[in-house]
């Protein structure tokens, strides 16, 4: 019971950082039709910036994380400004192997910053953890973690409903004629989704080194089990990534914990395979997701 | 006021649409340009927005000025914040939005402090949409889509605008509340411009007529006289007798045909 509990606890604080990495891949894919293969490099750079803020620069962590957020944001604008403006037009393909292309760019760039030893994240919460009824440990990240999520997805979310740009960008997704005609600038719509998923990195980011592990480049390798996540839950859904999240992290983590003493003629590290056979499974049965649209397959 | 002169459009490079259209909005008035399929008046409010090269195509000669200033270069959130507001051909509203989120697009590039008056403006012109304003769009049937599409076009204050075939697809009874809204609506100060296939309708609320036929202007009068003249009263009948017997369409077809070339 007591792992029970402690697992699921690691699995929604694990896949609280997944939801987050595919809100940012679902809201490129949604206002510019891209997919966006670079976001993990955009989460390791975001993870390296609020380092440095944090040890370099002497900023409180606290202060450290919105900078941070602030300079993913304008890499993701800008990324979008020098390598995707000009695919506008061009078939889905070529625009989603273009994002291929600035993933290494921008990960030969992150592994130069970052240097060979493994970095702190500067969180406050490390190891610290929760005693719950005695011996049930809650680590307090996870904590975190969960919370982030949720007031990202609210922000998020009320920024699409509530506020100027945000119903642009809608309109851009839904209609990019019509909205031109409304007199949406369409490619600086672009670019803003592009710098949302930028900062969306960047909060994932904190927590990839947070809770006392560090991180180093190929950590970036993470965050492509929002992937998994988001084709569970839709590509182009917003509540789909966010419950997509939290199922592939506690599936993840279940398993972890279980299959080895259930299961052990899986092998070792089965649970890091798990995601993407929850994925292709998805894909068989229900490729659109749990609350995707179903024309979306046919792109 | 706005002033076509000799515009030619071209799409791909290569297929010529416009061929010299010359046409003119006065300030204030009511504008009817009419003609069959095809016959290039989407065309032509394309070219006023900027929303050719949406579609490959590009103004090759000729000029279009609003107020004496050339716009016919500018791309098309700039045309809307000169003051151009359009509803276009099939309504195009945003059936995943509510009905509000619709008119706050429509005010993008409006100030924001006058946002909350043009909703009551619009509100109060199309009470069915004010009882429904929390809904998705895309619940509302053909005719109060085409309100909210026109409610959209008002939020940004437009001095001038364009409605591409307003009527399209209506029952007769929406199409006169329609008719009345923009009658109302020009009264209020917008000039308009109304592409129709409805010549009926059209007609009977403008001052000047523009009939377009295969990329030129084959017609140019008060709109008066053009509901007089017996080539146009064929022209119209032909199409107000639209989904009666198809037999009588082809007919009807063939002769507006023979008229117009
Ligand atoms: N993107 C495009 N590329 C090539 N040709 C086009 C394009 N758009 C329109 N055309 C052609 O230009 C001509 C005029 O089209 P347009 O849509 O302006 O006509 P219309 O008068 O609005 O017709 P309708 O009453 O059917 O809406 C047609 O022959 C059409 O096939
Ligand atoms: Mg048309």
């Amino acid at each position: 019971m007591e792992a029970l509990i402690e697992s699921i606890a690691r699995g929604l604080g694990q896949g609280s950082v997944y939801a987050m990495l595919g809100l940012g891949f679902v809201i490129v894919y949604k206002g510019t039709d891209v997919v966006n293969f670079a976001q993990p490099a955009l989460m390791i750079l975001g993870a390296f910036f609020v380092s440095w803020f944090t040890f370099d620069a002497g900023l409180p962590f606290f202060a450290a994380v919105p900078v941070a957020m602030v300079a993913a944001a304008l890499l993701g604008a800008a990324i979008e400004r020098v390598a995707l403006r000009p695919m506008v037009g061009q078939p889905v393909f070529s625009a989603a192997m273009v994002t291929v292309g600035v993933f290494f760019a921008l990960l030969t760039i992150a592994t130069r910053l970052i240097g060979t030893d493994i970095r702190r994240a500067g969180d406050p919460w490390g190891l610290n953890a929760f005693v719950f009824a005695d011996s049930i440990q809650v680590f307090q990240v996870d904590v975190a973690k969960v919370v982030t999520a949720l007031l990202a997805f609210l922000a998020v979310g009320a920024y699409f409903k509530y506020s100027r740009s945000g119903l642009a960008i809608r309109a851009t997704a839904s209609d990019q004629e019509t909205a031109l005609a409304q007199g949406v600038k369409v490619g600086r719509m672009f670019g803003l989704s592009w710098a949302l998923a930028g900062a969306l990195g960047a909060l994932a980011g904190v927590f990839i080194g947070a809770g006392g592990v560090g991180f180093e480049p190929i950590s970036a390798l993470i965050a492509l089990k929002a992937l998994p996540a988001i084709i569970l839950g839709g590509l182009d859904s917003i509540k789909g990534a966010l419950i997509g999240g939290l199922i592939i992290g506690v599936i993840e983590s279940l398993s972890r914990t279980y299959q080895p003493g259930l299961a052990p003629w899986l092998g070792a590290n089965f649970d890091q395979v798990v995601p993407y056979l929850v994925m292709l499974i998805v894909l068989m049965i229900r490729p659109y997701g749990l609350f995707g649209t179903p024309e979306i397959e046919r792109v | 006021m706005l002033t076509i002169e000799g515009l030619e459009v071209v799409y791909e490079d290569v297929i010529l649409v416009l061929k010299g259209v010359s046409i003119e909005v006065p300030d204030g008035s009511i504008v009817a340009l009419l003609g069959a399929n095809g016959a290039g008046k989407t065309t032509v409010l394309r070219a006023i927005t900027g929303l050719l090269d949406v579609h490959r195509g590009s103004v090759r000669k000729g000029s279009i000025k609003l107020d004496g200033t050339p716009i016919h270069h500018l791309d098309a959130p700039a045309t809307v914040a000169a003051g151009i507001g359009q509803v276009m051909e099939g309504r195009r509203i945003f059936i995943d939005f509510t009905i509000d989120e619709n008119l706050r697009i429509g005010a993008h590039t409006a100030d924001r402090g006058s946002i909350d008056a043009n909703l009551d403006r619009i509100y109060t012109l199309f009470p069915i949409l004010a009882e429904r304003r929390k809904q998705l769009a895309g619940y509302l049937s053909g005719g109060e889509q085409q309100m909210l599409a026109i409610g959209r076009a008002l939020m940004a204050e437009p001095k001038l605008l364009l409605l591409d075939e307003p009527s399209l697809g209506l029952a007769p009874l929406i199409v006169q509340q329609i008719r009345d809204l923009i009658v109302e609506i020009n009264q209020q100060g917008t000039s308009v411009l109304l592409v129709e296939q409805n010549a009926n309708m059209a007609l009977s609320i403008s001052e000047h007529g523009y009939i377009l036929e295969t990329g030129k202007v084959v017609m140019d009068k008060p709109a008066a006289i053009l509901r007089e003249d017996d080539d146009v009263r064929e022209f119209y009948l032909g199409l107000r007798e639209e989904g009666a017997a198809s037999f009588r369409d082809v007919k009807h077809y063939k002769r507006r045909k023979r008229w117009l070339s």
